[in-house]
């Protein structure tokens, strides 16, 4: 019997999950080295660096960090279409702490003065960051207990909050754009040490999230539901709580993301914040290797490095000049690109030239 | 036994269809083994065998869902090749499936003339349509509404439109109906066998798959039996009595091999006088009678009774898939109030499931995470078996169970049906359980494991484990058990303890009847 041992790097390379997203992800970034000549260029200013690659790190952050939390949702044989509502949510909770005077918050002293001054904080600042996660957690578990305990279909449970999420944020803002003056809260998706802040949280969190899965027995719990629900059942997992664990999780990272997106663009828009970023986080897991609708195996780093494969796309499509609203039909064609090399015919295809290349130097 | 007819008398007319020396493989199984079948013009003939007996395999040959490894089909004298289910229905071969596969939200009559639509200047002519569907269903002695959507009537008069559907469109000489009367009730099959006499008097051949012996007594010619792929014979309905078609189906012995009846459980020396589990009336309405059941460490307790009994719904209960909704359950003194696998295993018990494949394996992860599952799942999420002892853990039991796979990384769905099952018993032993119940541990798999299954059962009871055994085959559980349960009709029918006369049991499982 002969299984996935066969040798020669060839088709060790295409048997690996992380073959495809590899190929996808170095695909655009050989393209914009050869074709857009910013792309070359990294400079150091001040100690840090700068550049569109560095570019791709930093935009990239928030797909990559919903992305993790989407690919326990999906290896669960769920979906989360709420994270952008949740985003909205958690960024409308960090911005009404910051600045609450927009409620007619009774605050001494001249509100005017305060508001504008890029050191003042309503909450402290620790709070103005944990409160919104944990809210956002909320969301997620919210979520998780529709799906687990209600047994309602993960698509139709989490459109729930994807669409009473924004109503939400609204309510929590009074529908007005706070504007964020305070320097430190921006410092999250602004900030530079050497590479921009928001990449290190979204290093640290895939790292963290790597450990909860695989240092613990979450991963195979997660995958085991995934794949076979009543077997894991029948083996003694608590298959709901399992996925009231995915999605709460999702939710989390939702609130990271919103962190870094809010203090990134200074502001609060319900309407606009996280919009169709469920879509992208998504599409990064697709890539990422991790089957949609099945659930099962997955990949952490497959998801991370298709999140980074999308903006890479967008950051390009910039950078030579594409008009941004004809930048999501570019990104479509893309998408179709790297769908059709996901099917099983090219796959097939790809791992048999390794087949026949081996013959041909046989055959010599 | 009584000997096959010398071979197919025929009852009422000549065959439409012969299948003669089909052979199908799938991997790990050897799903049908050189079988013959034929049906005649004019009859009803039964199918018949427990699950995994090949009933299913031979339909989807015949009709054109398969294609077989070895043999051939003839058609009204002439040999064919089926290749898809559509040609089966052009060659008037078609099939009622026991869930009906129509369109609920569609008419009753949309639903008969589906793709033959009368038209009339190229659009549909609605009256017409009506009209039809309402005389196709009137040769069938229904008289409904043919304008209300199909779901609004019952699973009878679906089964009914099926029925005309697969008769009038298809132009149909042959029609299979596969376990058609299994969610009816008693009126609405009686109407079904009205239908179905009917259509026999009109010629048409019938083959009828059931599990109710009853109404294969009532209804059909002939009965072919076939266990374990095989064909086991056919015969005159008439002429076979219940308790030798019990006797057929279930199969005196399913090898002669040494091997196996060398392995007989021992008397009853190694059965503790501790009392592991105690079921004083436990039962749940709609799925078993209360029935009380008495089990000691180190004995193993064979359930045996036709499929449908009520052998699986007592592992559930025992397990804690299902909650009793009577009595009370005690197990290793304590009366068991939480309901849940979780819970069984926590307390020492283990069950490997009837289906294999929907609520024992993980296909897709590997065959040591497989194994590890039940145990990682009762040290809970953060205390994770090391990767290294996982692999040990793995290791040991595939050169324990001599299980054949490549590598412990080897995904379990790659594996043999036998394979499987000998990873899910691994699960569970390696989760060191005090009862361990295994539901249709050798159903669909190779001889040898079946042996080797048996043999392990015997060794787990000398150890001083208890087992509840449930089987199909008669023999496999008079050589495993210490004291046996016969069931029939989902309640506890008698039971019987020490040196069991196999012809007992067989009365037993076929009730007062015989």
């Amino acid at each position: 019997m002969s299984g996935p041992t066969s040798t020669g790097f060839w088709s060790k390379a295409t048997n690996s999950r992380l073959f495809l997203p590899v190929v996808v992800l170095a695909g655009i970034l050989i393209f914009d080295l050869l074709f857009i000549p910013s792309f070359r260029n990294i400079e150091l200013k001040d100690g840090h660096l700068y550049g569109n690659l560095i570019d791709v790190l930093r935009n990239s952050a928030p797909t990559v960090i919903l992305a993790i939390g989407m690919t326990l949702v999906i290896a669960t044989g769920g979906v989360d279409l709420s994270v952008g509502a949740v985003m909205a949510i958690s960024s409308s909770v960090a911005c009404i702490m910051l600045n609450p005077s927009i409620l007619g918050t009774n605050l001494s002293g001249n509100i005017g003065d305060l508001i504008s001054d890029p050191g003042y904080s309503w909450a402290p600042m620790w709070a103005v960051i944990l409160v919104p996660l944990v809210v956002a957690t909320l969301c997620g578990l919210w979520n998780g207990v529709l799906v687990s305990y209600g047994r309602i279909q993960p698509m139709v449970a989490t459109l729930i909050l994807m669409i009473a999420g924004r109503g939400i944020a609204q309510l929590i803002t009074n529908a007005v754009k706070i504007i964020i003056f305070n320097d430190n809260y921006a410092q999250i998706g602004n900030g530079w040490i050497v590479l921009p802040v928001a990449f290190y949280i979204a290093a640290a969190l895939f790292i963290v999230s790597w450990i909860i899965t695989r240092r613990t027995a979450i991963g195979m719990f997660v995958e085991s539901v995934g794949i076979n629900f009543r077997s894991s059942y029948y083996s003694g997992i608590n298959e709901r709580r399992v996925k009231l664990f995915a999605y709460a999780f999702c939710g989390f990272c939702a609130g990271v993301a919103a962190l870094i997106v809010s203090s990134s663009i200074r502001t609060s828009d319900a309407n606009q914040i996280g919009l169709y970023t469920e879509l992208d986080a998504i599409l990064a897991v697709v890539i990422g290797g991790t089957v949609m609708g099945a659930g099962g195996r997955f990949s952490l780093m497959g998801s991370a490095l298709g999140a980074i494969a999308l903006q890479a796309t967008t950051t390009s499509m910039y950078a030579m000049g594409v008009a941004a609203s004809a930048i999501i039909a570019v990104k479509a064609v893309v998408v179709i690109c790297v769908i059709l090399l996901y099917s099983q015919q090219a796959q097939d295809f790809v791992k048999g030239l390794g087949t026949r290349s081996s013959q041909k130097e046989a055959a010599r | 036994m009584p000997d096959p007819t010398p071979d197919f008398v025929a009852v009422t007319g000549p065959d439409i269809v012969a299948m003669a020396g089909i052979d199908k493989r799938f991997p790990g199984v050897h799903a049908l083994q050189n079988v013959d079948f034929s049906v005649a013009r004019g009859e009803i003939h039964a199918l018949v065998g427990e699950n995994g007996a090949g009933k299913s395999t031979l339909v989807k040959v015949l009709t054109g869902v398969e294609r077989p490894d070895k043999g051939t089909i003839t058609l009204d004298g002439h040999v064919v090749s089926i290749h898809s289910p559509l040609h089966a229905q052009e060659l008037g071969i078609s099939t009622v499936y026991q869930e009906v596969d129509l369109c609920p939200n569609l008419t009753v009559a949309e639903n008969i003339l589906i793709g033959r639509q009368p038209t009339r200047f190229g659009s549909i002519d609605w009256a017409a349509l009506n009209d039809q569907a309402r005389r196709h269903l009137r040769t069938l002695e229904i008289d409904i509404d043919v304008t209300q959507p199909l779901g609004s009537y019952s699973v009878a008069i679906q089964q009914m439109a099926a029925i005309a559907r697969a008769l009038v469109i298809r132009n149909a000489r042959v029609l299979i109906l596969d376990e058609p009367t299994s969610s009816l009730t008693a009126h609405e099959t009686a109407q079904l066998f009205r239908v179905m006499r009917k259509l026999k008097s009109e010629g048409i051949a019938v083959v009828f798959i059931t599990h109710f012996l009853d109404q294969v007594y009532e209804v059909t010619d002939r009965v072919t039996v076939l266990r374990n792929g095989a064909l086991v014979g056919t015969y005159p309905t008439a002429s076979l009595s219940r308790m030798e078609l019990i006797k057929l189906m279930l199969g005196r012995s399913v090898t002669t091999l040494d091997d196996m009846a060398a392995h007989k459980i021992a008397a009853t020396e190694g059965i503790s006088a501790e009392t592991l589990l105690q079921a004083d009336g436990v039962g749940l309405s709609g799925s078993i009678e209360p029935f009380d059941l008495k089990l000691h460490a180190g004995e193993v307790v064979g359930l045996a009774g036709l499929l449908g009994s009520g052998r699986t719904e007592i592992a559930n209960i025992l397990f804690g898939v299902d909650k009793p909704d009577s009595g009370t359950l005690t197990f290793g003194g304590k009366v068991v109030r939480r309901f849940s696998p979780a819970d069984s295993i926590a307390r020492g018990v283990a069950l490997c499931p009837e289906d294999r494949k929907a609520e024992g394996i993980v296909g897709d992860l590997s065959v040591r995470e497989n194994i590890i599952l039940a145990m990682q799942a009762s040290r809970g999420w953060f205390k994770r078996l090391g990767t290294r002892e996982q692999y040990e853990i793995a290791d040991k039991y595939i050169a324990l169970l001599s299980i054949a796979t490549p590598h412990a990384d080897q995904p379990v769905k790659n594996l043999s049906g036998g394979n499987q099952q000998k990873v899910i018993l691994a699960r569970w032993l390696a989760a060191n359980p005090r009862l361990l119940i295994l539901d249709e541990p050798t159903r669909g798999i190779d001889v040898g494991t079946k042996a080797d299954i048996q043999k392990l059962v015997i060794t787990l009871a000398e150890e001083g484990k208890s087992c509840v055994f449930i089987s199909s085959e008669l023999d496999e559980v008079l050589r495993t058990s210490h004291r046996i349960v016969v069931l029939r009709d989902r309640a506890k029918a008698s039971e019987f303890a020490g040196n069991v006369d196999e012809k007992e049991i067989m009365e037993a499982i076929a009730g007062s009847a015989s």
